[in-house]
């Protein structure tokens, strides 16, 4: 076969870029990630094609299924190119005004824009949505421009360029080198610097080495892994690619969780034209260099996410972790030197090889370089993936890019890291994002979810929550993890019920410090970080719940009495309206009044009063 | 070449390079409870109640596992470390139903052992209720789930030690169960019962099925013998009361190291059987009765010799038994070349 040459990758790029600005042609970039997919975009996709053929337009615009564009909570949305315009929640019903407003006369459709929260004006540019204008997609450069099915859009947007010049002009101690320079660290969470990791397996000599990647996302409120393999895909082979160069290795697997079928589908379609075109496989561009991929897919248990009990899932053994050492780059998948990186990390390679370490390093902090990608959710208004440098502050990204709180209500707290990670709370906003500086105020980096809570929050209920996440994702063989964060659960469960006794708090700290002590793997080192954290910043809501037996969040029905503040009410009726078993009284021009006997705290009333008039 | 050295409770210990530090207090006679270790295995760090304090160290190291290094500081009894065994214990006494009153293995429990060395009562939290029924569908063994500390040495004797692959962890967090293919009783499984796991586990998860309301293996006298089934020799303990074996555990020599198959562990019984012959028996008029040595013998030499007088030495064939010693064994091959003068000699263990 004749192999593809950096004269060829270059001339693909130049005709992906003369696609793009052919003058009198549009694109339309229609996201297709599975947020949007879930919202409808195949079928708006579908009505577009139906009516632009309506239309004879064809010649004229092109419709590009993308991967995920990012702000999910928008979907499905679309973003007109080079017209610079923005549609959010578009329905089938919409797709017929697009295309004659828009398409035939030039107008664009206002309704469809995005709307600002604070506002309420309408953005016509999608470059002056601040949720995009404030990010700095590097990692996600390809999001929302490329069909991830296509490796000619991945090759146009610069793709595998990194890997040519690695390949043909660079050694492998050069790559590991270059990734030393950039100061990249492990996006997985755990922020171990990447090019260390890949010079103790370059050290190590074996037949055999492996590359894997880390697609084994599972903290609640994640989804930036899935989002880079839906949206760009290449990448992170690129980045694998690169890395196999690094340490000689031959074979690489991305451990992929089953629960993301669109994703496995396009990397598998990536994989495969990745070999067609010699950019995988055998002698890699004539080099002589070979290395291969395979995808396996995960059954969906958490601790598969570590990297232990990862390689033993490949094996075809029971995900558990073992002890470490022997560490994965001396004996790691099948005994083998091995190492692992996360989706995010290797996503971020291919850049790095083609502009250098120090380009990669010139953004930062002193300790933690680059960007950094998260998934926003929770209480906050623009839900959706973003992309920051490192060292912006949490304010910012809650505020500036998430666009603040709904409802006009109050920030409480925001969840980083997951169930191994902690809440910080209002007043440490202005904390930076970097490795050291987050875990100073008691949460980690984490892989990326960032989960935004309201004064409406129980800090309590979501220690337990992610406590009864740990203890049924915990693989069961260690003692402190199995036996440990279930009398965590236990207590915070009785607490929540309001049977919290005086020692609880002392009995939880003494667990913590024990399971973390002591614990087998990073899971149930990293356990108690929730529950430590909410009794680091918010120990008076443990009080509240044990000696008051009261929730002062209102989340725990078993401690919670609703009353309507009379002087607030507004005689509205919203209340009783939604009371679903007819525990609030009111008639016309009256306040109402809530009969405690028969509510069941379901708490409808309460979210429903736009007074605050209930409490 | 300059000898690795690390310090235990302040005292200097020579290592060489690849023993954990357990295997180096082990060697110098320094105690460091365990729950999971099982010798020639690859340690798991399950049971967590080997951790030590080792300075500079981010949290307490599983000394199973931890390769020891030069100049490395260790402390195996530090205020930490009990507090940290203690509180794992609690957590182990409290996760089922460790009532050592009714239970066999008390007496020989390393849980009952650690929890009175380090005062654990387990009354700190509130005991779990049984969350799966024993399985008791086979013969030889109870599999008593509400005992068990998911310790995995069974999993390793069954893997590591016999490679039968029969057991694993199943399901997650605190439902994780020891069980057999998808949790199926034993008897329906890839089981060979060897009884590998029952001789390795440390509390009363594993025990004799015919072990109940019989005396412990604590009140036993262990008596050294080898295995009667069969040529490979295995050495064995018999575990004895009141002249009558109790159990059977297999000894640390060689030829077997501890294991011994189904017949060796589970077919003791007819050592007191009471069904067992204890004198001759001849059938007369289709009925057998008992005789004395002396006639019986004289029936067997007659009937021998008309045999080979009428039809030749060669008819006559000579099955030996795997029960006997060697020396019994020498002497009836003997008995039949020489004395009835044929070759036709055989023994069980062939077949």
């Amino acid at each position: 076969m004749t192999h593809i040459t950096p004269t060829k990758l270059e001339a693909m790029r130049k005709e992906y870029a003369a696609r793009l600005t052919q003058p009198h042609i549009r694109h339309l970039f229609i996201c297709g990630g599975t947020g949007c997919h879930a919202t409808g975009s195949l079928k708006v996709k579908d009505a577009l094609h139906e009516e632009i053929a309506k239309h004879g337009l064809e010649e004229k615009v092109r419709v590009v299924e993308t991967g995920c564009n990012g702000f999910c909570a928008l979907g499905p949305l679309m973003v007109v190119h080079p017209d610079n315009v923005f549609y959010q929640k578009m329905t089938v019903d919409d797709v017929a005004e697009i295309v004659s407003e828009h398409l035939v006369h030039e107008k664009p459709v206002e309704r469809l824009m995005y709307k600002d929260p604070q506002s309420k004006k309408r953005v016509p540019l999608f470059s002056d949505i601040p949720f995009f204008a404030l990010q700095k997609p590097w990692t996600l450069r390809n999001k929302g421009i490329i069909n991830p099915e296509s490796i000619e859009d991945y090759i146009g947007r610069e793709g595998y360029m990194g890997l040519s010049k690695v390949l043909l002009e660079m050694e492998p101690s050069q790559i590991i080198d270059e990734m030393k320079a950039s100061g990249i660290r492990g996006r997985g969470g755990a922020g171990f610097p990447t090019g260390m990791k890949w010079s103790f397996a370059a050290q190590n000599d074996s037949d055999i080495k492996y590359v894997l990647c880390n697609a084994d996302e599972g903290d609640p409120g994640a989804f930036m892994d899935r989002s880079i393999l839906e949206a760009d895909p290449h990448a992170v082979l690129e980045g694998m690619t690169i890395a196999a160069r690094a340490i000689n290795a031959t074979e690489g697997y991305i451990y992929c969780r089953s629960e993301y079928p669109l994703a496995i589908k396009r990397v598998q379609i990536a994989i495969d034209q990745a070999r067609s075109l010699g950019l995988l496989g055998e002698n890699i561009m004539g080099t002589g260099f070979s290395f291969d991929i395979s995808i396996y897919q995960g059954a969906g248990a958490f601790v598969c996410g570590e990297e232990t009990a990862l390689m033993r899932s490949i094996e075809g053994k029971r995900g558990m972790p073992i002890p470490r050492p022997p560490f994965p780059a001396a004996q790691g998948l099948w005994k083998k030197p091995t190492i692992l990186n996360n989706v995010e990390t290797l996503a971020n390679v291919g850049q790095i090889m083609l502009n250098g370490g120090k380009w990669y390093s010139s953004v930062g902090t002193e300790n933690s370089k680059g960007t950094k990608v998260f998934a926003l959710s929770g209480d906050v208004n623009n839900i959706g993936l973003v992309e920051v440098p490192m060292g912006t502050s949490l304010r910012s990204i809650v505020y500036d890019i998430g666009g603040g709180i709904p409802k006009k209500r109050k920030l409480k707290a925001v969840q980083l890291g997951g169930p191994s990670g902690g809440c910080i709370p209002e007043d440490h906003m202005d904390v930076v994002v970097d490795y050291e500086e987050i875990a100073k105020v008691g949460a980690i980096m984490g892989s990326g979810g960032v989960i935004v809570m309201d004064d409406k929050t129980c800090m309590v209920d979501m220690a337990r929550f992610f406590l009864e996440f740990i203890q049924e994702e915990s693989c069961g063989k260690c003692t402190p993890c199995r036996e440990g964060t279930r009398r965590q659960l236990e207590i915070l469960e009785r607490i929540c019920e309001g049977h919290g006794k005086p020692e609880d708090i002392t009995l939880i700290e003494e667990l913590s410090e024990m399971i973390t002590a002591s614990a087998l793997c990073g899971l149930g080192q990293t356990a108690s970080n929730p529950v430590l954290s909410v009794l680091r910043h918010f120990r008076n809501e443990f009080e509240a719940h044990i000696f008051d037996k009261k929730c002062p969040a209102k989340r725990c029905p078993a401690l919670v009495e609703f009353k309507v503040i009379d002087e607030r009410c507004k005689k509205c009726g919203k209340c009783a309206a939604v009371c679903p078993v007819g525990a609030v009284e009111w008639q016309k021009k009256e306040v109402a009044k809530i009969n405690t006997e028969a509510c069941v705290q379901c708490m409808s009333c309460y979210s429903a009063c736009p007074f605050d008039a209930i409490d | 070449m300059s000898t690795l050295e690390l310090t235990i409770n302040g005292k200097g210990y020579a290592f060489t390079q690849g023993e954990t530090i357990l295997d180096v207090a082990c060697r110098n006679d320094i105690v460091i409870p365990t729950l999971c270790h099982l010798k020639n295995t690859t340690p798991t760090g399950a049971c967590r109640m080997c951790v030590v304090e080792v300075k500079g160290a981010r949290s307490l190291v599983a000394s199973c596992t931890v390769p020891a290094s030069a100049g490395m500081e260790v402390q195996t009894e530090s205020p930490s470390v009990v507090k940290s065994r203690k509180m794992n214990l609690e957590l182990l006494l409290s996760s089922g139903s460790h009532d050592c009153l009714l239970c066999p293995a008390s007496g020989d429990c390393r849980l009952q052992d650690l929890a009175f060395k380090y005062n654990a009562t387990g009354k700190r939290f509130e005991r779990t209720k049984p969350k799966y029924s024993p399985d008791v569908s086979n013969p030889f063994l109870i599999r008593d789930f509400s005992k068990c500390i998911l310790c995995g040495r069974c999993v390793q004797a069954c893997k590591d030690v016999q490679v039968n692959n029969a057991i694993d962890y199943g399901y997650r967090g605190s439902d994780a169960k020891i069980i057999a293919k998808c949790d199926l009783p034993l008897g329906d499984s890839d089981c060979v019962f060897c009884g590998e796991c029952l001789q390795v586990c440390p509390v009363g998860a594993l025990t004799l099925k015919k072990a109940r309301q019989k005396p412990r293996i604590c009140e036993t006298e262990a008596v050294r013998t080898t295995c009667a089934y069969c040529g490979v020799g295995c050495q064995m303990n018999l575990h004895v009361k009141d002249n009558v074996v109790q159990m059977v555990t297999g000894a640390d020599a060689v030829p077997n190291h501890g294991s011994l198959c189904v017949k060796g562990r589970f077919g003791m019984q007819f050592i007191n059987s009471p069904e067992r012959l204890t004198t001759p028996l001849i059938r007369k008029d289709g009925e057998l009765v008992p005789a004395e040595w002396d006639e019986a013998l004289g029936l067997v030499a007659e009937k021998l010799g008309t045999y080979k007088a009428e039809n030749g030495a060669d008819s006559i064939g000579v099955l030996a038994s795997a029960r006997c010693t060697n020396e019994e064994n020498y002497l009836f091959q003997k008995f039949a070349r020489a004395v009835i003068g044929t070759n036709n000699v055989d023994h069980c263990a062939r077949y």
